[in-house]
């Protein structure tokens, strides 16, 4: 393997990403009676293990009703509760899209959704419980902030943040076996601001989730073999996205590859396309993510293999984007 | 436990005026939804003017009793109840349809004042009632959630994953209604889908399931003092199926599911409104024979 990147499911089970958001909640719930956690029988696989410890009767169970637990949220919500739901994200996008859209975003109410097992991170389990189409679902309604944190601690980031602010959140996480991008909680997240995980000049990955890892391994093996200064922005809020991070990524390195265990129709690679398109300046533009089909069956690190979302596949997007000739454009600088 | 006379006759005043408004609202908007409107007017009558405890000066008031219109079509009867109480100006009503307006034909909880959650998308009331009785057991208050489904609007499965849930829980602080007019948009229920044995289906749920008369106010009533009589203890939550005719007081339509949905012109509409008038009379002749 070119880039020399390890992932493999011997060191999973000590990196959930699943687990250190219901340690956070954990920690809201008993500071806040107004806080209670709604889940369809996925208690224990959502991880709110630590949430049932310290306050029980605040976790609502409603069985496997995905419908019925976000109009039970709406109704809670309306009454000046703040319900954090977890599901899985294939029936948190989909088994209740109607009761996401209408009785959560329409009256925009202040809910809290925790989507996990997202992407293709419950690999094996086909695509009945992938999702690969949530980002674009959920991304095209009107008052959701939608968050793809990058590991644990972008995760209780993440969830304090939805705690802080009033309205709808969609935080998408994985099945909880993230590689841990960053030391500790304090690197400066802000809901909507991207974070510089590498600078670099000569072209930028923009990624979210567990491709920022795969982003940075990239980046840095690319400096080492073929001298590329590789920026890496780990856009983790799709909505209200970060304009200001990729229009300075078109201007500076006329380059861009996007990367996301998503479909590229519709998730962070159309959104920052939608950015750079009326930002009225050209770049080279690459979206790397799951092709218009469904995925394989397997587990994660070897379907983001296949789909070209890994270390690899940024690899050879970017040696391929590099080749790339431009016009030769003097006025370029003035035009921003 | 029945109506005072006096009470009874109050109210079939109310339920007469506001079956007039609803008409007028029809016309001021083109169109509407007059049948399903016309048959649950009974039941929203008694709720904003004998049970609710609401304050119009204070609307978001969090002690309010709260009422769920799932049935979120039948908001051309629903908006004018709401503007005669005075949450909402008469000129609003006027506007009821029409381009740039707050009302829409399914009303807006963030733009129509007294509305306690944006219906119109089927088989959403019952959850977020549930949720809403659930939020009252959490945070220690009193408040009753009633929540009303139209009967065809039963075929959404998702209506019953509320009702296991008000049963599971417990939440006789919820009260749901099913507006049995028998139609739907394609013809009676029980040619489109069957509903039937429905009221065998709710006590199946855990319900304590009580069916009436929903266009006899007295009848009504009886069964809603029972429900919110057992709401004081913690138990299983009560359904009153409130048997209704589509288009109620409108003598030629009712029970004709073509009420569904349509416009009148004046002729129509001075017709409906003395039959309104007719249906009026007969329901005081009644009220002074039955009551006490």
């Amino acid at each position: 393997m070119a880039g020399g990147f390890v992932y493999n499911a011997v060191d999973q089970t000590s990196l959930s990403t699943a687990e250190i958001y219901g340690k956070a909640l954990a920690d809201i719930i008993v500071r806040d009676p107004k806080v209670v956690a709604i889940t369809a029988d996925l208690a224990k696989s959502t991880k709110l293990g630590d949430v049932l410890k310290v306050c029980p009767e605040r976790v609502i169970n409603v069985g496997i009703a995905e419908q019925d637990m976000f109009g039970v949220a709406a109704g809670m919500a309306k009454a000046g509760i703040i319900p954090f739901i977890s599901g899985f994200s294939a029936f948190t996008s989909m088994r209740a899209c109607d009761q996401l859209h209408t009785d959560i975003c329409y009256q925009n109410v202040n809910a809290k959704i925790i989507a996990t097992h997202s992407g293709t991170s419950f690999g094996q389990a086909g695509s009945t419980h992938h999702a690969i189409t949530d980002l674009a679902i959920v991304r095209a309604m009107p008052n959701m902030t939608l968050i793809v944190p990058a590991d644990g601690y972008e995760t209780a980031n993440a969830v304090n943040a939805a705690y802080d602010n009033f309205g709808p959140y969609y935080i998408r996480i994985n099945r909880g076996f993230d590689r841990v991008l960053y030391e500790n909680m304090d690197y400066g997240f802000e809901v909507g601001k991207a974070v510089t995980i590498k600078e670099g000049t000569d072209i930028t990955v923009i990624a979210c989730g567990s491709c920022v890892f795969q982003a940075k391994q990239a980046a840095e093996f690319l400096e080492n073999s073929d001298g590329l200064k590789v920026r890496v922005l780990n856009m983790h809020t799709i909505k209200p996205i970060d304009r200001e991070a990729i229009m300075k990524a078109v201007s500076e390195t006329r380059r861009i590859i996007t990367v996301e265990d998503h479909s590229v129709i519709g998730g962070l690679g159309s959104a920052v396309a939608e950015v750079v398109v009326d930002g009225g300046k050209a770049c080279a533009f690459k979206m790397l993510g799951h092709p218009d089909r469904f995925a394989p069956i397997g587990l994660h690190e070897d379907i983001m293999a296949e789909v070209g979302i890994d270390a690899n596949g940024i690899i050879n997007a970017v040696r391929e984007v590099m080749k790339k000739d431009f016009e030769e454009d003097d006025n370029w600088d003035d035009e921003f | 436990m029945a109506l005072e006379k006096q009470e009874w006759l109050a109210l079939e005043k109310k339920a007469y005026e506001l079956r007039k408004l609803c008409l007028q609202t029809v016309v001021w908007a083109g169109s509407g939804h007059f049948g399903g409107g016309m048959s649950v007017m009974d039941l929203l009558t008694v709720m904003y003017h004998k049970y609710l405890n609401i304050k119009v000066d204070e609307p978001q008031w969090e002690d309010r009793d709260r009422f769920i219109l799932s049935k979120g079509h039948a908001a051309i009867a629903y908006a004018p109840v709401l503007c005669d109480k005075g949450f909402n100006s008469i000129e609003m009503l006027k506007t009821f349809n029409l381009s740039g307006s707050k009302m829409g034909m399914h009303l807006d909880s963030n733009k129509v004042v007294g509305v306690d959650a944006s219906t119109g998308s089927l088989g959403h009331g019952p959850s977020i009632a549930a949720g809403t009785a659930l939020a009252a057991r959490i945070l220690g208050k009193d408040y009753l959630t009633y929540v009303c489904t139209g009967d065809g609007e039963l075929g959404e499965g998702s209506n019953w994953e509320g009702f296991m849930t008000m049963n599971h829980y417990e939440l006789s602080n919820c009260i749901v209604f099913v507006d049995r007019n028998h139609c739907m948009i394609d013809g009676p229920t029980e040619q489109v889908m069957k509903l039937e044995p429905l009221a065998d289906k709710f006590t199946a749920f855990g319900f304590n399931t009580l069916v009436v008369d929903g266009n006899n106010i007295n009848e009504l009533c009886g069964a809603i003092d029972e429900a919110v009589e057992r709401s004081k203890v913690k138990q299983n939550p009560t359904c009153i199926i409130m048997d209704t005719k589509k288009a109620a007081g409108i003598k030629s339509m009712e029970g004709n599911y073509l009420s569904h949905y349509g416009a009148f012109d004046d002729e129509t509409y001075a017709k409906y409104l003395e039959e309104i008038e007719e249906d009026y009379k007969e329901r005081c002749a009644r009220c002074e024979k039955e009551g006490k």
